[in-house]
């Protein structure tokens, strides 16, 4: 990289939503006064005290904030077995999965819907793939007493029947979504098309750091939570901040969220850990920095699964939730500048730190966190013993237990 | 003067408004969308819009998307339609030619390379949907170093505040969206339509469309005698489609069942200039 890097990078967006050249606010005229009225409630609710303190209180009584930061120590010493002489990184989880609902997406969630509440919408809408952001959004809305619809693609339907039974126990209306291929991008399409039609009465509570500006932003600043806790929590431990963080990016919420409060600590290294599919060298992935290249999709500019012709293609993972063809434009320009490393995991090295967490430390992951997990497992035993690394744990694998049993051959 | 404006001068002469018709490239293949496209000003269309097929058409309701989605099966790309307008502009030499689309497949060709290619295509103007006046400069240089119209959306949302915006960044017409939604899914309020359009009158002396919620000839005939123009995509759609297999394969009736309710709507809105004057 030939140019100089600012002297903070936890200072974008800019005024025009925008992170170096990605971000912005790529959506049709009907929606852009809407998306300037979020834009100012949100600047608002930042600086509003009697908000945050809502936001607080729902963080620690409802959620059970804060989550803990939990030394790996089975692991940490299964790791330094294989390991050459001296080295073996120390692992900490930040338990993200001990959340309600499961996972970091309701931090976000709790935000959204209050400003939601805050700017006198009356109705609630969101797109899922796996389901952790539906039955999220679908939580708050019944906490907050709002009607909430999911999108979800037809094809996730059938894969996350559990989730999809939890959201409709929880108040909510799923709409499978059958255009396109069905899945995550299609839901989120559908979702885009409900807000136009409903802009009067309507908020859509996206799930990641992607879509229009202010999005990106609000959701990585909800999130940022989680990096906030690390970093008193590592102090607290170490008496110092960790060499590493790796975190499992599909929009990257959870990703942002434990890097953006990191940014400017120049001897922190991160990693981004795309979902690499079957592998990246075959079509089969969900790798959008890896393998794609920049466009315009969902209301942002940002890297992007695409043909040669500019149409989206199909992202794949074992994990539903990484199943998306872009990411967060925050991250695209983190990549190009080079200050979060974005590797590939596969289907299979997931699976296998999935049973690893399960076994060594009676934590069953979720298969996207398993992703950043089975980074940690390469990355440590490359590391001095005296270095920290800290995975987040973004998830809990109930969820997956029956993706997981058919790729292990076994029938529950 | 380009094409656009100078069929607009030349319908204002005539005290009518414009068809503005819309069908996507290559629905539902190259050949049959050429022969559709191709008869369209003798039916009676006054602008050819023509949608460029994206992947994750946003704005569209489900019967463009599912035009687009028989187009990219058909082998419909960027180039492939740009040699489509060509094709056109070979034996049709004035009735103007827009293309409409999403921003993506326009920047994986390159947005300068795109208004190169499309303006000596024979290409008179560009809607990019998800393009914004806030992100306007990604395009507009563009269309402007190659003579292109860029014409933009006004929707029922947008305010007073925004709209000298959004018009200070429009060239060619100005698009009405008369309802607030995606593409065919609702009809438009005509009660409302006059008084919108006024309003936009007070502040530009561009000629105005309406689209979004035209179906029928006499739909199409209020909105032509309200505004300066009426655009009908959906239906001639919704049209194509009933005529083609169950495979979406063209028939022999494909396209008249497209041109046919053409023919009715530009006589509905020549009609209806004779009913105003």
């Amino acid at each position: 990289m030939n140019t100089p890097l600012p002297n903070s990078l936890r200072q974008g967006p800019d005024n025009r939503g925008r992170f170096g050249s990605f971000g912005g606010r790529f959506v049709a005229e009907t929606l852009m006064p809407l998306i300037l009225e979020v834009e100012k409630a949100y600047e608002a609710a930042r600086r509003d005290a009697a908000f945050q303190d809502e936001w607080r209180r729902l963080l620690t009584h409802y959620v059970g904030r804060p989550s803990p930061l939990w030394y790996a120590q089975r692991l940490t010493e299964h790791l330094r077995k294989s390991a050459p002489a001296g080295m073996g990184a120390k692992v900490y989880f930040k338990r993200e999965e001990l959340n309600h609902t499961g996972a970091h997406k309701i931090n976000a969630v709790l935000g959204q819907i209050l400003l939601a509440k805050k700017m006198g919408k009356t109705r609630i809408i969101a797109e899922t793939g796996a389901g952790q952001h539906g039955v999220a959004t679908a939580t708050a809305c019944a906490l907050m007493d709002l009607p909430c619809v999911v999108y979800m693609g037809a094809t996730d339907v059938e894969r996350q029947q559990p989730n999809v039974f939890r959201m409709k126990l929880l108040g909510a209306e799923v709409r499978p979504v059958t255009s396109g291929a069905a899945t995550l991008k299609d839901a989120m399409n559908e979702g885009l098309r409900d807000w136009v039609a409903n802009v009067h009465d309507t908020y859509y509570c996206i799930g990641t750091v992607a879509g229009p500006a202010p999005y990106p932003q609000m959701v990585r600043d909800f999130q940022s939570v989680i990096g906030i806790e690390t970093r008193e929590q590592i102090l607290a431990a170490e008496g110092r901040l960790p060499d590493a963080l790796v975190c499992a990016v599909g929009g990257g919420s959870s990703a942002m969220g434990l890097f953006h409060p990191f940014l400017d600590d120049k001897e922190v290294a991160m990693w981004g850990v795309e979902a690499a599919g079957r592998g990246l060298d075959t079509h089969e992935h969900a790798a959008s920095i890896n393998r794609g290249r920049p466009g315009v999709l969902h209301g942002n500019k940002t890297y992007l699964l695409q043909d040669g012709d500019g149409q989206i293609t199909e992202a794949h993972s074992i994990s539903a939730g990484l199943d998306y063809p872009g990411i967060g434009p925050e991250h695209a320009w983190l990549h190009e500048i080079g200050r979060v490393t974005y590797v590939g995991i596969d289907d299979q090295e997931a699976l296998n730190a999935f049973q690893i967490c399960s076994r060594l430390e009676g934590i069953i992951p979720a298969l996207e966190s398993a992703h950043g997990l089975a980074q940690v497992l390469k990355l440590a035993p490359t590391m001095a013993r005296d270095r920290i690394i800290v995975l987040n744990l973004s998830g809990r694998g109930d969820k997956d237990i029956f993706t997981v049993a058919k790729h292990l051959g076994e029938k529950i | 003067m380009s094409r656009i404006a100078t069929r607009f001068a030349k319908l204002k002469a005539e005290g009518r408004g414009a068809l503005v018709t819309y069908l996507q490239a290559f629905d539902p293949d190259r050949a049959t969308s050429l022969e559709i496209l191709r008869g369209l000003p003798a039916a009676g269309a006054d602008i050819i819009e023509i949608g460029v097929p994206f992947s994750d058409p946003m704005a569209d309701g489900p019967s463009i998307q599912k035009a687009g989605l028989r187009a990219l099966k058909a082998g419909a790309t960027v180039p492939g339609v740009l040699d489509l307008v060509r094709e056109i502009r070979a034996t049709e030499a004035e009735t103007p030619i827009v293309l409409m689309g999403y921003y993506n497949p326009v920047m994986s060709y390159g947005v300068d390379r795109f208004c190169a290619d499309a303006a000596a295509a024979g290409v008179d103007g560009l809607i990019i949907v998800d393009v914004p006046p806030e992100e306007a400069d990604e395009v507009e240089p563009h269309c402007r170093a190659h003579g292109l119209d860029l014409i933009r959306l006004i929707a029922p949302t947008t305010d007073e505040a925004r709209l000298p915006r959004v018009l200070g960044a429009t060239t060619g017409f100005i698009y009405y969206v008369s309802i607030t939604g995606i593409t065919g899914t609702r009809s438009a309020d005509y009660a409302s339509l006059a008084p919108a359009v006024a309003a936009l009158k007070r502040h530009t002396e561009l000629p105005v469309a309406i689209g979004f919620g035209i179906r029928s000839p006499e739909q199409a005939a209020i909105a032509a005698s309200v505004a300066d123009g009426a655009v009908v995509g959906t239906a001639l759609v919704d049209a194509l489609a009933a005529s083609l297999t169950a495979e979406g394969q063209a028939t022999p009736a494909t396209v008249d069942a497209v041109l046919a309710p053409v023919r009715h709507l530009a006589a509905a809105i020549r009609s209806g200039r004779r009913r105003a004057a």
